[in-house]
């Protein structure tokens, strides 16, 4: 697959000395979905704002199909639209002059057809006369979305697109960026839910500190770093595990009550029963268990954690 | 290639809360021209002698339109590129395929034309007080226009440097405001004794309003062709201080 957006060596140092990125190098493909994960001040923000032309990067440069974002930033700029994290639209204006208007400003003619359909796929079209300051928060965040779709853009920045946003609404979010992957745009969202990633991104980049601290298909990192834990409870503590159980490498809690059963969730399923129906023959009483699946949110701990 | 519709679409949309206010647009400058002229044409006027040949009715339209034209000028211009910045939309025309420069002429333009919209409101009401004749209404056109955008341009620069409100006010209440009234609107400079006299030609508005006031009856405080020359130095002063903005990315990009 061909890279749409090239990163190389960027690094921004703000004018107080704070390096909110340090030499990132990325490629971006073409028609994918990238979530960029990383915690609050990770500089997940500062990339997607560097690569929009709102903050001049220090060192590096960015191309964008193949154009330099800072020499060629009308070509560029042209093929971007960004959906930025906090709710920034004018109080007074109306839907459907603010998606105008955004049309115009990156230099695209009037199309009221295709503005039309826009806000109809985004269930905005019959608000298309409302104040953006009466209208929820979740339609305001439609809104930014349809300005950024305003001049069909080959690339769109999603800056934590569900950030306080209800359940429902964040499901209809995720609708809405499969749809548009569908239509070939390709898409970088930010986001702090491990889970947004995991549902809908087709690679994860985990930046923390300003690093890119990993790039990887969603699919093979959880391959790669997917355990399981199963969790069994005992009736009665013991002190000691029986030696019998030596090679299921098991972990009993101070207590003596939890033991802790690690294993390949690909291929580990049989060796779970095994393990269920010999812990019964050696005479321990099961009062509970569960299963713990290792999910990204666990990979992005240890990685953080690792960099901190 | 210049980016002719975000040009088109940034003034469409300054002007357009223009028009959205249109009653307050126009009710304000009416009514604050003709307080103006009950107060300072009528009641006190009556007991000025008229000044080099021009009764004090006549004599104050020109600075009364320069008062309103500059400090709504500033006003405007400087609102309308602070509010986006403060409300955070500006990350729009930053993220646009636009230079700085496109964007100055969407925004200038705009509170521009709105004084100029308010200078011709404010000339039509003093028009039903005094007989309003213009000797040479292409110069009244030209300082006019050259007035409205160099301080629209020293509006949109104050509207980038201020950081709240409080700064955004500052400027236009306690520099242009007195700078107006000091500067011969309401009174011919050669009244003041002449320590005052000279103090005043360091005002910039005095040769503002003494041009303005020459189109209208060929009576002025200075030469026509140094007010005209002043005016062209304040826009370059402008003009080369919002392209270092421009060029550092002053408040606007980090």
């Amino acid at each position: 697959m061909s890279s749409i957006v090239s990163i190389k060596g960027l690094s921004k140092t703000y004018d107080n000395g704070f390096e909110a990125l340090k030499n990132i190098n990325l490629d971006i493909n073409k028609g994918e979905i990238l979530a960029l994960l990383g915690p609050n001040g990770a500089g997940k923000t500062t990339l997607i704002s560097t690569i929009c032309g709102i903050i001049t990067p220090t060192l590096g440069s960015v191309t964008v199909d193949g154009n330099d974002i800072i020499k060629d930033f009308r070509k560029t700029r042209e093929m971007i639209g960004l959906v930025p994290q906090e709710l920034t639209l004018g109080a007074f204006d109306k839907v459907w002059s603010t998606v105008n208007f955004s049309r115009g400003l990156f230099n695209r003619k009037k199309d009221d057809r295709y503005l039309e359909k826009l806000l109809k796929d985004l269930s905005l079209f019959d608000k298309k006369d409302a104040e953006l300051r009466t209208l929820s928060g979740g339609m305001k965040r439609r809104v930014l979305i349809a300005k950024a779709l305003s001049h069909e853009p080959k690339i769109l920045f999603l800056d934590e697109p569900t950030a306080g946003v209800d359940v429902e609404l964040r499901k209809d979010m995720w609708k809405i960026v499969r749809k548009m992957k569908d239509t070939g745009v390709t898409i970088i969202l930010t986001t702090h839910y491990i889970e947004e990633a995991q549902a809908i991104a087709d690679c994860v980049g985990v930046i923390n500190n300003g690093e890119l601290l990993l790039i990887e298909k969603t699919k093979t990192l959880m391959d790669r770093l997917g355990n399981k834990q199963l969790i069994i409870e005992l009736r009665d503590s013991i002190s000691i595990l029986p030696q019998e159980l030596d090679e299921y490498k098991l972990n009993l809690s101070k207590s003596g009550k939890l033991i802790t059963y690690t294993y390949d969730s690909e291929s580990g399923g049989e060796s779970v029963v095994k393990l269920l129906k010999s812990i019964g023959d050696y005479g321990l009483v099961t009062r509970d268990m569960k299963i713990e699946e290792s999910s990204l949110e666990d990979i992005f701990v240890n990685l953080v954690k690792k960099n901190d | 290639m210049i980016n002719f519709r975000a040009i088109k679409v940034i003034y469409l949309n300054e002007m357009t809360r223009f028009w959205n206010t249109l009653f307050q647009s126009i009710a304000s400058p009416v009514i604050s021209t003709a307080l103006y002229f009950v107060v300072f044409g009528s009641a006190i006027g009556s007991s000025i002698q008229s000044i080099e040949g021009v009764t004090y009715g006549l004599f104050i339209v020109p600075g009364l339109t320069m008062l309103s034209v500059l400090t709504q000028s500033v006003s405007n211009a400087s609102f309308g590129i602070f509010f986006p910045k403060f409300t955070g939309t500006i990350y729009e025309i930053l993220s646009a395929p636009i230079s700085f420069y496109e964007a100055l002429i969407g925004y200038v333009g705009a509170a521009a034309s709105k004084s100029m919209i308010l200078a011709t409101i404010i000339l039509f009401t003093a028009n039903f007080f005094v007989d309003l004749d213009i000797a040479h209404p292409f110069w009244m056109l030209a300082f006019l226009v050259l007035t409205c955008v160099s301080f629209s341009l020293f509006g949109f620069i104050i509207g980038l440097w201020a950081g709240n409100f409080e700064k955004l006010q500052v400027v236009p209440l306690l520099i242009i405001t007195p700078l107006v009234f000091l500067g011969g609107s309401f009174y011919s400079v050669s009244m003041l004794p002449p320590f005052w006299q000279t103090v005043t030609l360091f005002n910039p508005v005095l040769y503002l309003v003494s041009g303005f006031r020459w189109s209208f009856f060929e009576v002025s405080d200075v030469s026509v062709s140094t007010s005209l020359f002043m005016i062209l130095v304040f826009l370059v002063i402008c003009l080369s201080l919002v392209s270092w903005m421009f060029k550092t990315g002053y408040k606007l990009k980090e």
